[in-house]
């Protein structure tokens, strides 16, 4: 995926029928992986709307299990995901939910690694193969996944965002994006930072080991996949 | 820097410049991206052999879409093409491959989104036909892409290429604009006449509707795609004879896309319309859609 020239017309290569159905929903299982970071053994889907209705006939399924094995929407493997999960060992499940009022191409997937850490990731995907992910862990977000995204759980205090902003400026690092989210005041709440290059290992056990910081996941960009 | 926000503008640089529409887009894509014109080239080759294998894949007739509702199609067509008795064997063979490429991307297998998935088989369909026949070879087929691809740029810009905001105007209806202009340009036409062409086609195909029995890409886009390539193939015939379209190619766009807003939801992919809501469409939702 390059800029908005030619070859987003002429593009992408794809295994078909659908990009929403198909393209968005593997990229979206990829996307759960790269939140998760780490293999999956487990993965249970849930999926809403038109996904639920139309996903048997457009290979939904297919694609998010592609996708969560670590898949891109490309690669002509992704009809065979059953097989490949079956020989991954990756446990998997689908089910219908009524995820609310939430775009018709949307999905929950929770997500187990092998080292018993889990996560729940919902995205819709919204059109040409383009996703976007809106709640982490049961807390509403936003973001593309076109940039490396970083994810943090925190108390809601004052100089969080300070904080880690100066520890991504000493790391070189420029933030493209970036929204804060929280249940309460005072509560457990979320940055969300879309940044213009990866971040330094160093700079995320840096931000991790913050006062008050209780989680912080990096994810990749989805054109990685 | 090369700058066009319509189709007059991009006449008038290519025309200005001596250039095709396709070496013109490709020059722009190269001071867009920053990225030298071979290594563009490379890459649109890269998805050009992508289609071929599409063709080919499709012309076995080997593959059954999930559903059971695709596959074969392709194969029929390609194995009577010659003793076609009524369009000739050029438009049976464009047809062929059309619905071959669209049957392979039901049946999940790789295509090239051109400028969508449920509207991929046109492009390659006309543009392998055509190369054949004036005996072309991928370098100018390379080209012939660009063609197609500042199209659907100019589409995209001034009105939308997703069935769900246009209707079936904005993607087999699209593709047969693109797949038009390039057939022209491969042809040895000019840059006028490309544009000519893809306007003609657009006006053919003005209102076209999005109504997928079951929702899936398969009824009644895969022949949709045929019938966009035959819809190609006349306007660039037309366009090359000299005709010109009355209404100017912006126009014709800024046309489709107020028509793609008029239409009602019903025909924007919810598959709530048109062949979706007929008795034989409602049978096979009931049939096809399980849900997990």
């Amino acid at each position: 995926m390059s800029g908005s020239g030619i070859f987003t017309i002429i593009g992408p290569v794809m295994v078909g029928p659908s990009s929403s159905h198909t393209a968005g929903a593997a990229r979206l299982g990829w996307a759960a992986r790269a939140i998760l970071g780490t293999e999956p053994v487990a993965a249970a889907f849930y999926l809403h709307g038109s996904f639920a209705e139309t996903g048997r006939g457009h290979g939904t399924d297919r694609a998010l299990l592609a996708g969560v094995l670590g898949l891109g929407p490309a690669d002509s493997r992704l009809p065979a995901a059953y097989r490949l999960a079956e020989a991954a060992g990756l446990k998997y499940a689908f089910y219908t939910q009524d995820l609310g009022d939430a775009h018709p191409n949307t999905v929950k997937i929770v997500l187990r690694g092998g080292d018993g850490s889990q996560v729940g990731v919902t995205g819709s995907s919204i059109g040409g193969g383009e996703i976007v992910i809106t709640a982490v862990d049961d807390l509403a977000v936003e973001f593309s996944c076109h940039y490396p995204t970083l994810l943090t759980l925190h108390q809601d205090q004052p100089g969080m965002v300070a904080r880690v902003s100066v520890e991504l400026a000493a790391a070189g690092v420029n933030i493209a994006f970036m929204r804060v989210f929280r249940r309460a005041r005072g509560g457990e709440a979320s940055m969300v930072v879309e940044m213009d290059e990866d971040a330094p290992e160093q700079a995320v056990a840096r931000i991790a080991a913050l006062p008050g910081m209780r989680r912080v996941r990096v994810v990749k960009a989805v054109s990685a996949c | 820097m090369l700058t066009f926000a319509s189709g007059a503008e991009l006449l008038a640089l290519a025309e200005r410049e001596n250039l095709s529409l396709g070496t013109l887009a490709l020059r722009w894509e190269s001071e867009q991206e920053r990225k030298p014109e071979a290594e563009l080239k490379a890459r649109m080759a890269e998805y050009l052999a992508v289609m071929r294998a599409a063709v080919e894949r499709g012309l076995t007739g080997k593959d059954r879409s999930p559903s059971g509702l695709a596959g074969g199609r392709g194969r029929l067509v390609w194995e009577a093409s010659g003793k076609a008795r009524v369009g000739g064997a050029t438009l049976a063979r464009a047809a062929a491959r059309a619905l071959a490429v669209a049957e392979v991307n039901a049946c999940m297998g790789r295509i090239v989104a051109a400028p969508t998935a449920g509207s991929c088989g046109i492009v390659p369909g006309v543009l392998f036909t055509v190369a054949e026949e004036n005996h072309k070879d991928d370098e100018a087929l390379v080209l012939a892409l660009f063609t197609a691809g500042v199209i659907g740029q100019l589409i995209a810009r001034r009105a939308t290429l997703a069935g769900a905001a246009g209707g079936c105007q904005a993607e087999c209806g699209a593709a047969a604009g693109m797949a038009a202009a390039a057939a022209v340009e491969l042809a040895g036409g000019s840059p006028g006449q490309a544009l000519a062409a893809a306007a003609i086609s657009l006006k053919g195909s003005l209102g076209l509707v999005c109504d997928p029995v079951a929702g899936l890409v398969e009824v009644p886009c895969i022949k949709r795609n045929a019938l966009g390539a035959a819809n190609a193939l006349t306007s660039a015939e037309l366009a090359l004879a000299g005709v010109e379209s009355a209404v100017p190619f912006d126009e014709v766009v800024d046309a489709m896309a107020e028509v793609g807003r008029s239409l009602p939801r019903e025909f924007k992919e919810t598959a709530l319309g048109g062949c979706a809501a007929t008795p034989t469409g409602r049978a096979w939702k009931e049939k096809l859609c399980r849900p997990f």
